[in-house]
């Protein structure tokens, strides 16, 4: 499993990256939503993952199990998702205005009037 | 003890009280100002509390270190804690005429409390994730910030602004989701111990370089400043003055703390590093200053000079070194917030920041003049403001612990800092204005009193850490010591 979610991981930083470097904006956000998603899923799997060992006792159990799996990584990546989403937000929202204001998504289009 | 947690609640509450009062444009800038006043106010006395019962320390929630967040305050996070508050106080007052109305009424005021939160959150903190948490809160607000009126040029700069942060954030969280998985904490002093009794280094630098590279970015280190040049100059002045004192210091801030606290295992590979990157930060920094003529785009490339000074003490490792980034730190928030807000005078005066337009300051103006130089020569090291101690501490820091290349660097830095600002006094002040243009918007008015208050403050500040050197110093002596002892912060955390 980890072997897997590492390939994955490798996957998304490596196809963020890429999107990073297109000069489209709504490709470069893309980029970063890849990016922040392989961030979880690698804190994820940094945590240590352990099938069926819950934290917490549930029903029928009375005591938790001798190696629980550790749940505060879950907890960063609940906080981490949700500043990413806010950030996003933000961030389509900015560039919804930028287009409003310029007529194109494209940065290199605005070469001209960048040092003004 | 509730006290670490108030640099917190503190703008919290205002946020809130100027929320309530949106409607009410004119009370803004002083429910604002009131709550700046406070924090500068709680920051002073958290620093002498500090200075008499030692590091101040909270357990959020009653949950015993390492478990739950720990809000921690040592010397040296008081001391930035008083720097955030006095700029807090400048840019507020500065901001009541220099903002115009429409940013008034659409939040400014809220988000420069917000910013100010993250700061002082950063400051405080204790606790690896919970720092992260505090940087997106300030960065949050700063985008606002940096967007806020939406003009065209203010878009473009944002787009590079925003999207460069995030994937610094992006290597900050991965850093600590690797450092969990290695150590099972997030508590820095808990951290602290555990990689100090850990003798596998190399498996630790690879989350010690993701926080490199997250730090460097917010810091605007060479190699990764091209973002700050970029974007710095294109929201209104009293903005990028605040962004320009705080901002980029609370990159350098983590970075001190990380690397004195916990990742001190592998100094053959850091130190050098250091002084590598804060040498070229500072060189490359000064010599595309030189080049400029937007007042803004000069003192923009100043930033990232003189952040190279203060990785360069963090390099040395010695008391005095440490000692010489926190004094250059003081000094620099100060100088350089002021330059900024000086050049927003410059600009209501002549209506530009292009140097090719304006000159004859000087004999119009004689006293704004007097508010540059103050600020301008401290920055550049001449004695006796705050510059050169600064300097002169770091640079005998250098010579001491026997590291000659980067403390003649240094030295060469300083000149060529002498140089920008040499050329700043003379094409704006010097020099006899350029003919056949129209005469200047604001010549024949008056300065708003609201924007001269805070350059003169800010003034008297740089002047007095000149000639009150030594008691400014020994406090600093004293943050230092302690940072490079992580015994002690130790156990003022987990009690030990």
């Amino acid at each position: 499993m980890e072997v897997l979610l590492a390939i994955v991981i490798g996957l998304l930083y490596a196809a963020g990256v890429y999107l990073l470097l297109r000069r489209s904006i709504v490709k470069l956000i893309l980029g970063i939503m890849f990016f922040s998603h392989a961030t979880n899923l690698l804190i994820f799997v940094a945590g240590g993952l352990h099938k069926g060992k819950p934290q917490f006792a549930s029903d029928g159990l009375t005591a938790v199990s001798a190696n629980p799996t550790d749940p505060l990584p879950q907890a960063l990546i609940l906080t981490a998702i949700v500043i990413g989403f806010g950030i996003t937000a933000f961030f389509l929202a900015l560039m919804y205005r930028f287009y409003q204001a310029t007529g194109t998504e494209d940065l290199d289009e605005l070469k001209e009037g960048e040092n003004k | 003890m509730i006290l670490p947690a108030l640099p917190i609640l503190i703008p919290l509450l205002t946020i809130i009280f100027l929320l309530f009062n949106f409607q009410r444009r004119e009370w803004q800038p002083w429910i604002g100002l009131t709550g700046a006043l406070l924090q500068l106010a709680l920051a002073i006395f958290l620093a002498v509390q500090v200075k008499t019962q030692g590091i101040l320390v909270l357990h959020t929630g009653n949950w015993e270190a390492p478990f739950g967040i720990t809000l921690v305050i040592d010397a040296f996070s008081s001391i930035m804690l008083v720097l955030a508050g006095i700029i807090a106080v400048s840019v507020s007052i500065y901001s009541i005429d220099a903002i115009d109305r429409q940013r008034q009424s659409f939040f400014f005021f809220p988000m420069v409390q917000g910013l100010l939160m993250g700061v002082n959150g950063a400051f405080v903190t204790g606790d690896i994730f919970n720092l992260y948490v505090w940087f997106e809160v300030m960065l949050t607000a700063s985008f606002v910030l940096i967007t806020l009126g939406g003009e065209k040029k203010q878009l473009n700069g944002a787009i590079k602004y925003v999207s460069i942060n995030l994937v610094s954030s992006l290597f900050f969280l991965a850093g600590i989701g690797l450092l969990y998985g290695k150590t099972g904490t997030l508590n820095m002093a808990d951290l602290a111990m555990k990689l100090s009794l850990a003798d596998n280094n190399v498996l630790m630098n690879t989350s010690a370089v993701l926080f490199f590279v997250a730090f460097s970015i917010k810091a605007a280190v060479f190699p990764f400043f091209f973002w700050l040049p970029a974007s710095y100059h294109t929201p209104p002045v009293a903005i990028t003055a605040l962004f320009a004192g705080l901002l980029t210091k609370v990159g350098v801030y983590s970075m001190i703390r990380f690397y004195t606290l916990f990742f001190v295992q592998d100094k053959l590979f850091w130190h050098p590093l250091f002084l590598w990157i804060g040498g070229l930060t500072m060189v490359i920094g000064v010599l595309t200053a030189a080049s400029q003529y937007d007042i803004r785009k000069i003192l923009s490339f100043h930033i990232i000079s003189q952040i190279g000074y203060m990785i360069m003490g963090l390099g040395i490792f010695t008391v005095a070194g440490i000692a010489g980034a926190i004094f250059f730190m003081a000094h620099n928030i100060i100088a350089k917030t002021n330059t900024f807000l000086v050049a927003g005078l410059i600009n209501r005066v002549t209506g530009s920041y292009d140097l090719k337009q304006i000159g004859g300051l000087y004999k119009i103006r004689p006293w704004l003049s007097i508010l540059f130089i103050i600020p301008a020569f401290g920055l550049a090291g001449i004695p006796p403001l705050s510059g050169f101690f600064g300097k002169l501490i770091l640079i005998s820091a250098g010579f001491n612990a026997g590291e000659y290349v980067i403390s003649f660097v240094a030295l060469a830095v300083g000149l060529f800092t002498l140089f920008s600002m040499v050329k700043i006094w003379n094409e704006a002040f010097w020099k006899p204005r350029p003919e056949g243009l129209p005469p200047y918007e604001g010549e024949n008015e008056n300065l708003p009193v609201s924007m001269v208050i805070p350059v003169v403050f800010l003034g008297l500040i740089t002047l007095t850490m000149g000639f009150a050197v030594k008691p400014i110093l020994e406090i600093a002596m004293n943050a230092a010591g302690q940072l490079l002892d992580p015994k002690i912060y130790i156990q003022a955390v987990l009690g030990s």
